[in-house]
């Protein structure tokens, strides 16, 4: 886990301020930027993959029953997946209440 | 959407080689680009990357978004920096310090870092032949910045610095094309893609990654924020770019053009245009102007690729 | 190449012994008056003697850039260039350092436009004092060649991971024939070790450079740099102190020439040393009481062994080769003013600018500054800077 960047002392760095931990930006949630959020129903879904291919946040994950579903810690809730869902099965859906 | 692949979705490298929690707009088609870019390109790969979206996004101390070898120097020089890790890597492969192996170099940056500031420094690196790849990702203005007219900034578009208003249509110049001048260097491949048409664009990856030499990729890519469009439009307008012939998908091969898609029906540029901030002050005399323009640009390609 | 002793252009030797040190890439782009040097290691490799990349590049800028690369996946990566081109790679040279990235350079010192002049004074160097790499400046064909073994050396220790200039007057010194001393081919590679670097770009080792750094962090970064430039200072000691035993030659952060006693000391970097060391012979002889100060190593600044050796002398008239316009004098004679403020027993310090574009400085224009200067500094007339030999 990286210290957050207002934590770190100079010592802390690397030669170069090189980050070795390939990744670690996941540690950073961007799920907070969301306004809405897609609601997949499982029993329309194809199981394409269509909107993982599509995902550009990377956070579209395959559920154990094979339907695809959003990992809400890093989607921002751009509504691709809805949209070029083949059988519009994905809807966003208002995070106020 | 390729017609046929709906299903194919599932047979893409699973593995990504970018990690969540990088800070690219909502619906970003750039980033998606790359993460597609990279599935192609898999592990053994070190990517050099201009200043740009693409960097500011992936990389915030202490934390990256990369899960391959990256390094950023500065804005316009992706390509030399690339054509020095090439180049040591060779050498040190050649006198036993370094075990071989193939590894794949890719210089990426934005249509600023290619087209404008780092055309010097990759004109040379195409011209010196390095086993390379230099992908531009094209969105058509400095999104960076804050939507700045760059020379890939299409005739008509309105940006910050080439604004329409009473006496300006919005940026006045055509696009400067960058795949055609890559060609000019005989470079081994030249190719156009689009991450709204994915199955395309990996194939084209791979195989500027399996060709020896200096390979040349282009890729539109969608920016939602800088062409005033609704995130989730992302993935559409980049097919629509393909299908109206605005952004026609090609590849060149030592030279030999070859169109990878033909829009059949070929869609109106009005569907194109119209909904995009960018172009909301044109009239319908300007978009026609802006149809020849694409038409008789479109010909060229179309014309090249028939030859063959 | 062999050992022994050879009648050699210095920057032909300073090529051979790039050879030597066993390069990975050379990445120069032709400028004046450095082309000699590249020109020879492109001969060297298109004769097969050294393995190497030779990256011919489209402008300085790539060279640098290209240098970055290379080191970056841990190649031993040499450069080489003067004035416009420096200025145009300045950029990235600020980069190098940053990323810690030890490229090393010969930098055959000449002066920037405009007007457009080819020869030789310290205006480009001076340009990047503040880059955060590794400067020596060497005062003949002998410390042409042994300084580029020194910085390999110095630039690619673990602990340093700094990039290396070496700075040389350009013609004066870069198209000389010299009598220099080269060492066998065991010798260096038992003085530089073979690089491996521990955090070098390669697949099995993901790593990003060069990551973007906010507020929050980006102090952080400079003081680890500041802290990285600082303590190359012992690594640079002890290189120096193995190439002495090694081979007899002796090189020190801060040289003094008939020093101890002197009341007034001449402080001067590169090739100006020497004549400085005939003029103060000369002046002895008068019976002034003159000595000179050398400064070797520019960064970090040896202030300690600066102090020590001038602290206590009566005045310095240091001989600046380049110009800070509108500012306080020379950047040799800023910095030294700077290091003796607030010191007990510091003498004062009278400034010249001199031998601009290449002009000839002799040793009467010497033996003038320096009685000029000795007045000036009896007379307390210490501030700013002196052009000398400016018409008008």
């Amino acid at each position: 886990m990286a210290k957050a960047m207002d934590e770190i002392k100079w010592q802390e760095l690397e030669i170069g301020a090189v980050v070795t931990e390939p990744g670690n930006a996941a540690e950073y949630k961007t799920g907070s930027w969301r306004s809405e959020r897609p609601v997949v129903q499982k029993e329309q879904c194809i199981k394409c993959g269509v909107c993982w291919l599509f995902c550009p946040d990377m956070c579209i994950i395959r559920a154990v029953e094979g339907h695809f579903t959003a990992n809400l810690n890093y989607c921002k809730g751009c509504g691709i997946c809805a949209r070029e869902c083949p059988v519009g099965c994905i809807t966003m859906i208002s995070e106020e209440g | 959407m390729d017609k046929y692949s709906v299903f194919s979705a599932r047979l893409v490298e699973q593995t990504e080689y970018m990690a969540s929690g990088h800070r690219a707009c909502q619906g970003c088609a750039e980033v998606l680009a790359l993460r597609l870019v990279l599935k192609a390109l898999g592990r053994d790969t070190i990517v050099a990357m201009s200043t740009g979206c693409m960097e500011i996004i992936s990389s915030p101390l202490p934390l990256t978004s990369w899960n391959i070898p990256w390094i950023h120097n500065a804005f316009e020089n992706s390509s030399a920096v690339v054509s020095g890790c090439e180049s040591g890597m060779k050498a040190m492969m050649r006198k036993g310090k370094l075990a071989p192996k193939k590894i794949n170099f890719v210089a990426m940056g934005g249509d600023g870092a290619t087209a404008d500031i780092g055309m010097g420094p990759l004109s040379g690196a195409l011209e010196r032949g390095h086993d390379m790849i230099y992908v531009c990702y094209d969105n058509e203005a400095y999104m960076n910045t804050g939507i700045q007219r760059s020379s890939s900034t299409p005739y008509g578009a309105s940006t910050t610095t080439s604004p329409a208003g009473k006496a300006s249509i919005g940026q006045q110049t055509r696009k400067k094309n960058m795949p055609q001048i890559a060609v000019a260097h005989n470079v081994p491949y030249v190719a156009t893609a689009c991450p709204s048409f994915p199955f395309d664009l990996m194939e084209k990856v791979k195989r500027a990654a399996e060709i020896p030499g200096p390979a040349y990729l282009h890729i539109l890519s969608v920016c939602p924020t800088g062409w005033r469009i609704p995130p989730d439009e992302a993935i559409r307008y980049g097919r629509l770019a393909v299908d109206t012939c605005m952004f026609p998908l090609y590849e060149v091969v030592d030279g030999k053009y070859r169109l990878t898609y033909r829009p059949n029906p070929v869609l109106p540029l009005k569907e194109y245009l119209s909904g995009q901030g960018r172009y909301r002050h044109l009239t319908e005399k300007d978009h026609e102007k802006i149809e020849s323009m694409m038409k008789s640009d479109y010909e060229k390609i179309v014309k090249l690729s028939d030859e063959v | 190449m062999g050992s022994g002793r050879k009648g050699v252009e210095v920057s032909i030797a300073m090529a051979d012994a790039v050879a030597q040190a066993d390069v990975d890439v050379i990445a120069a782009y032709p400028i004046t008056p450095q082309t000699h040097i590249v020109e020879h290691l492109a001969d060297i490799v298109a004769d097969g003697e050294l393995d190497a990349e030779f990256v011919p590049v489209d402008s300085e800028h790539s060279a640098m850039s290209v240098c970055c690369g290379s080191a970056a996946v841990g190649a031993r990566t040499f450069t080489s260039t003067s004035s416009q081109g420096l200025a145009l790679m300045s950029e990235i040279f600020f980069i190098t350092a940053a990323m810690r990235l030890p490229v090393v350079m010969a930098l055959a010192n000449r002066s920037l436009s405009s007007p457009l002049s080819i020869w030789n004074d310290h205006s480009d160097v001076m340009m990047v004092r503040d880059a955060g790499w590794i400067h020596i400046f060497i005062e003949n064909g002998q410390e042409a060649y042994d300084a580029i073994f020194n910085s390999f050396r110095i630039a690619e220790d673990p602990d340093v991971m700094l990039p290396v200039a070496v700075n040389m007057d350009g013609f004066i010194l870069t198209h000389m024939i010299e009598p220099v001393e080269y060492v066998d081919n065991e010798l260096v590679k038992k003085y530089i070790p073979e690089f491996k670097m521990k955090n070098a770009l390669h697949p099995d080792c993901p790593i990003s450079m060069g990551c973007f750094g906010m507020p929050e962090i980006y102090t952080e970064t400079q003081m680890n740099r500041e802290v990285g430039v600082v303590n190359s200072y012992p690594v640079i000691i002890k290189a120096w102190e193995e190439w002495g035993q090694l081979t007899g030659r002796h090189y020190h952060p801060v040289e003094t020439y008939l020093s101890d006693d002197a009341e007034y000391c001449i402080v001067t970097m590169g090739s100006f040393g020497e004549t400085a060391m005939e003029v103060a012979d000369m002046l002895r002889e008068e019976g002034e009481k003159v000595g000179v100060v050398k400064i070797r190593l520019w960064r970090p600044f040896p202030l300690d062994e600066f102090r020590k050796a001038v602290l206590g002398k009566k005045g310095l008239i240091v001989i600046d080769r380049a110009i800070s316009f509108g500012g306080p004098g020379g950047p040799v004679a800023s910095e030294v003013r700077s290091a003796l403020y607030n010191k007990k027993g510091a003498p004062v310090v009278v400034n010249y600018v001199a031998g601009l574009a290449g002009r000839d400085v002799s040793r009467k224009d010497f033996r003038n500054i320096i009685l000029e200067g000795k007045k000036k500094a009896e007379s307390g007339d210490t501030e700013g800077f002196t052009l000398y030999g400016v018409r008008g």
